[in-house]
C-alpha cells in the first residue's frame, strides 16, 4: 500500500466534532488513518500542510450550469473548474438549461461532460415539470434512474396548488426528493430587488417578503400532507427562518438552504444601481441577513452558491434590465470564510453549513473519518491573491470579488483521493 | 461606483451630469435656481438666445415618448445656441434589437457633447453616465420611477418665485407617489431646501413602502393632508393603474383625492396649486381649480425652459474644466 501523507494540518471535521492539528493518510481514494501511521505500507508523497486547514469537501445544493444552451456564459468544464477552485467536490446543477433537464438525455449529457472535465462532480437536479412550465409532471422516475439526485423547478412557478400537490404525491411514491423554491410569482413578478426603503428611494420595483413566505407556507402545508422528502432552496427572509423552525418543531422533516450572497450582502448593496447585485432571490435587509446567519449557526440552514455566470453584456445594462445572478464558484470558500473572520460564525458552524448539512440533505457521506472517501479541501487561511479576469475560471466574470484581493486561498481539493484543484 | 454624487459631481463639487436631486447640497440646488432666475429675464427679450453652448451638440435621447419634456429641452438647448439632435429611440434602434450600449457607442462616434436621456428603467441615466466617454454630460429627463430632477427643480423655482422661499413651507404631493419619479425628486429637493414638512397623500396602493425613510409624511385623508399647506402638488394619474388592481375607478379616486375648490379650502388661503402636466381634468383636479387663481400650472411650463438652460449650462461647464490637461503645447 502506498500512502498520501498530509502532515500537520488543522483537521476540521464537524461529523466527529474534531478540530485538531494532526496527520491524515490516504490510500485508494479513502482515508486510511487519522492521527497515526498506517501499520504497513510506505509513504508515496507527503504534503506539508503546516498552517493549513483540512476540511470535508464543499457540496453545493444549487448552482446554474450554462451548458447545454448558454455557451456565451460558460461551459460545464469552465464552471466545474471554478467550483473545484472554490472548494467544491460536488455541485447540484439546476435544471434550467436549454433544453431544460426534463429528459434523461440531458441528465446523461451533463454527467458525461462533467465526468470528462474531471473537476467537481456534478449531481444533476432534474426538472419536476415538463419544460419547467409548472403544468405537467416530468418523468421524475426516469430522470432519477438517469442520475438526477432530486427534482427542482428552479425558480419557475408551479401553475397552482393542485399541480404542486400532485407533484409531491408522485415524488413521494418513489421517495424522490424535491428541491422547492418559495416564490409566489404573482407577488414577485416585475420586481428586481427587496421591497423596502432602498427600493423606494431608487424607484425600483420591489419583491415583498410575502412573495417568499406565502409560497413557503403553501409548500410546508403540502409537504406535511403528502409526506414527500423536501428541501427548500434559497430562503432569504427572517420570517421564513421562524416558519421553518416551527415546522421542524412540529416534526416535519424538511431541510433548507440560503444563498451565500444573502449572508454577505444586504439590499443596501444595490445603492448606485450596481447590476452585480441584481440577484434572484433578492438581497434583503440587515435584519433578514442576521436571522439567516443565526439559523446557519444553529445548524438549521445549509449555504448554497446560487452560482449564475453571465457574459458581460447580460450585466452591462440598466439595473432592472440586467440578468439576475452572481458568479460565485471561484473563491467561494474564501468568501464564505469572511463570516468566520467577521466572527459571525465559527469555523465548525461554517464547515457544517457548506459541507456536512448539504451531504445529509443528499444522503452522501462526507466526513474526514477513517474509511471514508477522501473528499476534502486544504485551505490556506493566510493565503492572499487577486481574483483578476485572467485568474477566474468561470465564464461569468460577474463575481463580487473580481479584481479584488481575496484573503484565504483554496490550496488543494481532492475528490475520492484525486486532486481536482 | 455607488454614490450617485461621485458620478454626477466633479471633484470640487460642481455638476458634470444632472442625474438626481438626491444628496445635492443646498448651495448647489440654490445655484441652479439662481442661474435659472437669471435666464428668465433673457426669455422676456426679443432676442432670447445666449451663446453659452455655441458649437456644442446636444442629443435628445428619448427611449420613452414625451413631446412636452423633449420640446422644452430642445428649446432650452437652442436658446443656449447649441445644435440639437432629436432621437426617438422608442421607435427606432432598440426595437430593432440594438442594445443600449450599442446605441451609446454609435452616438459617441458622432462627437456629441451632451445627452438628454429619458428611459423607462430606474437608474438608466446613472448607467449611461458611468458608461459614456469623459466630457459627455448626461442630463436625466426621467428614469423609470427614480428621478426627474429638472422637473423637480422647475417646481422648486415655481415655489420660490410665488412663495418667496421654500424654507419653512408645508408642501403636499397628492396621487400616485409609487410610480412617480417627479415625487421622489421633489421630496429630496424640498427636504434639502428646508421645507418644514413634505406630505404625500394617496391610497395605500399608491404610496411606496417605507416612504417615511425619505423624509415624507404619508396621509391617507386628503383634507387632513392639505390642512395648513402652502403648496399643493397634484400628480398625473395613469389610466393603467385601474387595470393593475391599484385603484377601483377614476370616479372613486376623484372623490377621495381629486382636488376641488372644497378640498383646497383646507389648505392655507394663499396656497398655490401645481401639476407637472399633462393634467387629467376631472380625474386628479377639477377645471375650476386647474384654471383658478391659485393655480400656477402654466407658469411652471415657462420656468421649465429656464431651469433646463441652467442645468445644461452648469453641467457643460463642469465637463469643460480640465482635470489633468495633457494637451500638447
Amino acid at each position: 500500500m502506498r500512502y498520501l501523507h498530509i502532515a500537520n494540518a488543522r483537521v476540521i471535521n464537524p461529523q466527529t466534532q474534531t478540530d485538531e492539528v494532526t496527520d491524515v493518510f490516504v490510500a485508494d481514494g479513502r482515508i486510511a488513518t487519522v492521527g497515526r501511521r498506517p501499520d504497513a505500507g510506505e509513504i508515496e508523497h507527503t504534503i506539508d500542510a503546516t498552517g493549513q486547514w483540512l476540511m470535508p469537501g464543499l457540496i453545493d445544493l444549487g448552482g446554474h450550469l450554462p451548458e447545454p444552451g448558454y455557451s456565451q456564459k460558460g461551459s460545464i468544464a469552465s464552471e466545474t473548474e471554478a467550483a473545484a477552485r472554490g472548494g467544491f467536490t460536488h455541485i447540484c446543477s439546476l435544471p434550467d438549461t436549454k433544453p431544460v433537464a426534463d429528459t434523461s438525455a440531458v441528465i446523461k449529457l451533463i454527467l458525461e461532460k462533467a465526468g470528462k472535465a474531471g473537476f467537481s462532480r456534478v449531481l444533476p437536479l432534474g426538472a419536476m415539470t415538463q419544460d419547467l412550465a409548472g403544468e405537467q409532471l416530468a418523468s421524475m422516475y426516469t430522470l432519477a434512474e438517469a442520475g438526477a439526485v432530486a427534482m427542482s423547478n428552479a425558480r419557475r412557478p408551479i401553475k397552482n396548488s393542485y399541480v404542486l400537490r400532485r407533484l409531491m404525491e408522485y415524488a413521494a411514491t418513489y421517495d424522490i426528493p424535491l428541491f422547492l423554491n418559495a416564490n409566489d410569482l404573482s407577488l414577485s413578478d416585475g420586481g428586481c430587488m427587496h421591497e423596502g426603503p432602498v427600493a423606494t428611494r431608487m424607484g425600483l420595483p420591489g419583491i415583498p417578503e410575502t412573495a417568499e413566505t406565502i409560497a413557503l407556507a403553501q409548500i410546508l402545508l403540502l409537504v406535511e400532507q403528502t409526506g414527500v422528502r423536501a428541501h427548500i432552496s434559497q430562503i432569504t427572509c427572517r420570517r421564513s427562518v421562524s416558519m421553518l423552525q416551527q415546522a421542524l418543531e412540529n416534526g416535519l422533516r424538511v431541510t433548507a438552504d440560503t444563498p451565500l450572497a444573502n449572508l454577505l450582502f444586504t439590499h443596501e448593496a444595490v445603492t448606485g444601481y450596481n447590476s452585480l447585485y441584481n440577484v434572484q432571490p433578492p438581497l434583503r435587509s440587515e435584519r433578514d441577513r442576521e436571522a439567516l446567519v443565526q439559523a446557519v449557526a444553529r445548524g438549521e440552514l445549509a449555504i448554497s452558491s446560487n452560482h449564475s455566470p453571465h457574459e458581460l453584456a447580460a450585466k452591462k445594462a440598466p439595473f432592472s434590465d440586467a440578468e439576475p445572478g452572481m458568479s460565485q464558484y471561484d473563491a467561494f470558500l474564501p468568501q464564505a470564510m469572511t463570516l468566520v473572520t467577521r466572527e459571525e460564525l465559527t469555523v465548525e458552524q461554517l464547515v457544517r453549513a457548506i459541507s456536512v448539512t448539504p451531504a445529509n440533505v443528499l444522503g452522501l457521506p462526507q466526513s474526514l473519518t477513517e474509511g471514508a472517501d477522501f473528499n476534502a479541501v486544504l485551505y490556506d487561511p493566510e493565503g492572499e491573491y487577486t481574483l483578476s479576469a485572467s485568474e477566474i475560471a468561470s465564464g461569468g466574470h460577474n463575481h463580487p470579488l473580481l479584481n479584488r484581493t481575496v484573503s484565504g486561498k483554496v490550496a488543494q481539493v481532492f475528490l475520492e483521493g484525486c486532486r481536482i484543484s | 461606483m455607488t454614490d450617485p454624487n461621485t458620478v454626477q459631481l466633479t471633484e470640487d463639487g460642481r455638476l458634470k451630469h444632472f442625474l438626481t436631486t438626491e444628496g445635492l447640497s443646498r448651495e448647489l440646488l440654490t445655484e441652479i435656481l439662481d442661474t435659472a432666475d437669471s435666464f428668465i429675464s433673457t426669455q422676456e427679450r426679443a432676442v432670447k438666445t445666449v451663446p453659452l453652448l455655441r458649437g456644442k451638440t446636444v442629443v435628445n435621447l428619448f427611449f420613452e415618448n414625451s413631446t412636452r419634456t423633449r420640446s422644452t429641452f430642445e428649446l432650452a438647448a437652442k436658446r443656449l445656441s447649441a445644435d440639437i439632435l432629436n432621437l426617438d429611440i422608442a421607435r427606432s434602434a432598440t426595437s430593432k434589437g440594438e442594445t443600449l450600449m450599442d446605441t451609446l457607442w454609435n452616438l459617441e462616434a458622432m462627437y456629441s457633447d451632451m445627452f438628454v436621456v429619458r428611459h423607462s428603467d430606474s437608474g438608466a441615466a446613472h448607467f449611461i453616465a458611468e458608461q459614456v466617454t469623459p466630457n459627455v454630460a448626461i442630463i436625466n429627463a426621467g428614469d423609470g420611477r427614480h428621478a426627474h430632477p429638472t422637473q423637480a427643480m422647475l417646481d422648486m423655482l415655481t415655489i420660490r418665485r410665488h412663495k418667496g422661499d421654500i424654507e419653512g413651507k408645508i408642501v403636499a404631493i397628492v396621487g400616485d407617489i409609487l410610480h412617480s419619479r417627479v415625487a421622489r425628486s421633489q421630496i429630496h429637493a424640498l427636504r434639502t431646501l428646508g421645507a418644514a414638512e413634505v406630505r404625500v397623500i394617496g391610497p395605500g396602493t399608491l404610496l411606496p413602502s417605507d416612504i417615511e425613510s425619505m423624509g415624507a409624511v404619508p396621509y391617507y385623508d386628503m383634507k387632513a393632508g392639505l390642512a395648513d399647506c402652502d403648496v399643493v402638488i397634484m400628480l398625473r394619474l395613469q389610466k393603467e393603474r385601474m387595470q393593475n388592481a391599484l385603484l377601483p375607478s377614476e370616479g372613486e379616486f376623484f372623490k377621495l383625492y381629486g382636488l376641488t375648490e372644497e378640498k383646497l379650502a383646507f389648505a392655507k388661503p394663499d396656497a398655490i396649486v401645481m401639476h407637472p402636466g399633462p393634467i387629467n381634468r376631472g380625474v386628479e383636479i377639477e377645471s375650476a381649480v386647474a384654471d383658478g387663481n391659485q393655480s400656477v400650472i402654466l407658469n411652471q411650463v415657462s420656468y421649465g425652459i429656464a431651469v433646463r438652460m441652467a442645468v445644461m449650462a452648469m453641467a457643460m461647464s463642469g465637463q469643460q474644466t480640465p482635470v489633468n490637461s495633457e494637451e500638447p503645447a
